[in-house]
């Protein structure tokens, strides 16, 4: 309806505006953006630059008794760098990161390829699943899963007990030990994020041309071979942003890691980069801005790409 | 608003084609339909699996809340609530204020005006801010957005300690006002964005058709661009209230004193306090926690992954 009004008005010559680049005209655009602008500098930009600055200063205790602080260089960072905690706080939320990018686009595709696969009614039924799952709150979804992996009364132990007919899973606790932590975590996290990559992928599938798919199948090309040169190069756009997506989420997980820690956790073996600086910076406010930059600056490395990539494709 | 429907012969093709062909062909043909039919079958059973799988916590979330607690620490678990109880969702409800612990009701209340005022100035920042980026042309315009883009991937879980002192500083812990303002800055970027897009989907062309009908620049645009970015606006702001209602590590850190907790806080705080003992009721605030975002996301849910891909935060 739209196109069809304005192709219509396209074709009548448009009247001549006299173009006056009065001072006023320039700076409205500006003016506009003023309040969002103020809004980002102080509450972003800011903070950023504080942030910076406290990551080259002492904080110890005769900052917290309000003696100015002291500006060190680079120490927070060799120290940061050499403290092994660290390094056991990035190797986890790497690895943690990896599975979970690697668990939640893997599932998303193939649900999205049997959604191309099956009839609406299922198509419907799956959406459904999804849907539900993907507007869960994050601590809602935390909470009701650590129900089900509860000690003494979750599901979870009741359907090992039955399954294997014992008693051995009683008063199992999956959260003490850090590796099984790990595990209900990245289920809970895969959980609430193969909705998004399903429905993505879903609507790449659907843009896919029928004709060219066809086309390929007289030629005799079987189903992996259909899907390998013909629907993955049509998605390789799709899957790359999702998938940088997946990895900034990931790799900032604090919420789910935070609450679940609340539940049975033990924090010390089982912190990511955002629940480290947020334990760090009660004791040393220096060395937790020392990993903030660090973090920041790898957010920025990954989304170099999804930036690049849309600016290029909403042509800006 | 998609015109073209794809014509469907009546009766389905493979039995028209299938009647004139020779027999042997046809044998072959109905081989084929009948793997296709149970290879169809297979696919069925394992959407279902899909569909159990995601929908299976959110279900066990709903009948956990409607029994009684007795029932729910039973040895064997009741796969439906036999004994139908509304009790838990009253105790959370009307559970009465204690001045050490905060309750449902005041947290309520805490979230709604959080998120209401959030969802307001953010809808006007973004909405003049989207405006002024896709129908101006000025020096600079490309670099703002590519600057709001940037923006979004900072991660407010580097910069906690220094927005925590800002609003402390300002003396604005535990306030709605403190929240709001750091909530404002974590949705903005993304919103600006979002509307950028529905913006820029309104032809200008129909704007100078309104001048030419006699409107002012300003006249053309209420009359005529505003109404067609009602959905726009809808979207975005849901898309802003589901942030602020589900946010946790700023809500964590801002409001520390239990008659300021939001709902997130309030639940996590409930969950602790409760330890184990009551799960019923840990499952109906959690159940009345979701709610509004279930049914808000549902408005939204196909703008959504377009708008994510594109723009991309996610709660």
């Amino acid at each position: 309806m739209t196109t069809t009004v304005s192709e219509a008005r396209a074709e009548q010559p448009t009247p001549h505006r006299p173009r006056t680049r009065s001072r006023r005209k320039r700076l409205t655009p500006w003016m506009m953006l003023a309040p969002a602008t103020v809004v980002l500098l102080v509450m972003t930009g800011y903070p950023l630059v504080k942030m910076a600055i406290n990551s080259f200063q002492k904080y110890g205790k005769a900052q917290i008794f309000g003696a100015p602080p002291e500006w060190i260089g680079l120490k927070n960072y060799l120290g940061t760098l050499a403290d092994p905690t660290f390094w056991a706080v990035a190797g986890r939320s790497f690895t943690l990161m990896a599975v979970l990018v690697i668990a939640t686009m893997s599932l998303g595709i193939l649900i999205a390829l049997l959604m191309m696969r099956v009839n609406a009614f299922f198509r419907l039924l799956i959406s459904i699943g999804l849907l539900l799952a993907w507007a869960m709150p994050p601590v809602s979804s935390v909470v009701v899963w650590g129900w089900i992996v509860d000690t003494k009364y979750g599901l979870l132990n009741w359907v090992l007990n039955a399954v294997t007919g014992t008693t051995d899973w009683s008063g199992h606790s999956w959260l003490i030990d850090p590796l099984s932590f790990y595990a209900v975590l990245t289920v809970i996290i895969t959980w609430m994020s193969v909705p998004f990559v399903a429905f993505t992928v879903y609507a790449g599938l659907t843009q896919v041309p029928d004709e060219v798919l066809e086309a390929a199948q007289l030629d005799g090309a079987g189903a992996v071979k259909r899907f390998g040169f013909i629907v993955l190069p049509y998605l390789r756009s799709i899957l790359l942003i999702t998938a940088v997506l997946q990895m900034i989420w990931d790799l900032r997980v604090f919420t789910q890691v935070y609450t679940l820690q609340g539940l049975g956790g033990i924090s010390s073996q089982t912190d990511v980069f955002g629940t480290y600086i947020f334990h760090l910076g009660s004791s040393n406010l220096g060395a937790a801005g020392a990993v903030s930059f660090i973090m920041v600056a790898m957010m920025l490395l990954i989304s170099i790409y999804y930036v690049s990539k849309t600016v290029k494709d909403e042509e800006i | 608003m998609s015109v073209v429907t794809r014509a469907r012969p009546t009766g389905t093709s493979a039995e028209a084609s299938g009647a004139r062909r020779p027999a042997s062909v046809r044998r072959r043909g109905t081989a084929r339909e009948a793997k296709r039919a149970s290879a169809n079958a297979l696919w069925g059973v394992v959407s279902i699996i899909v569909f159990v799988c995601s929908v299976f916590p959110v279900y066990w979330m709903l009948n956990t809340s409607f029994k009684p607690n007795a029932d729910v620490i039973s040895p064997t678990p009741q796969w439906w609530p036999e004994n139908f109880t509304l009790r838990n969702y009253v105790t959370v409800l009307f559970e009465p204020a204690r001045p050490d612990r905060a309750n449902f009701g005041s947290s309520f209340m805490v979230s709604l005006a959080v998120t209401g005022l959030t969802l307001l100035i953010c809808l006007v920042f973004a909405f003049i801010g989207a405006i002024a980026v896709s129908r101006f042309k000025f020096r600079g315009r490309r670099q703002y957005i590519i600057a709001l883009l940037v923006i979004q991937m900072i991660p407010g879980e580097a910069l906690m300690f220094t927005i925590f002192g800002m609003v402390d500083s300002w003396r604005l812990l535990n306030t709605i006002i403190g929240l709001t303002i750091v909530y404002l800055a974590g949705v903005l970027p993304f919103t600006i964005w979002m509307l950028r897009g529905f913006v820029a989907g309104v032809p200008a062309d129909l704007e100078e058709a309104a001048m030419i009908d006699g409107c002012t620049r300003t006249q053309a645009f209420w009359k005529v661009t505003f109404p067609l970015l009602a959905p726009g606006l809808i979207s975005t702001g849901v898309f802003a209230f589901i942030q602020a209602w589900n946010e946790f590590l700023m809500a964590l850190i801002i409001m520390q004193s239990p008659g300021s907790y939001t709902l997130p806080i309030w639940l996590r705080a409930f969950q602790q306090a409760t330890q184990a003992t009551n799960w019923a009721a840990i499952m109906a605030g959690s159940t009345l926690l979701a709610l509004p975002v279930v049914i808000f996301f549902l408005f939204v849910q196909g703008r959504m992954t377009g708008g994510l891909v594109s723009g991309a935060v996610k709660g």
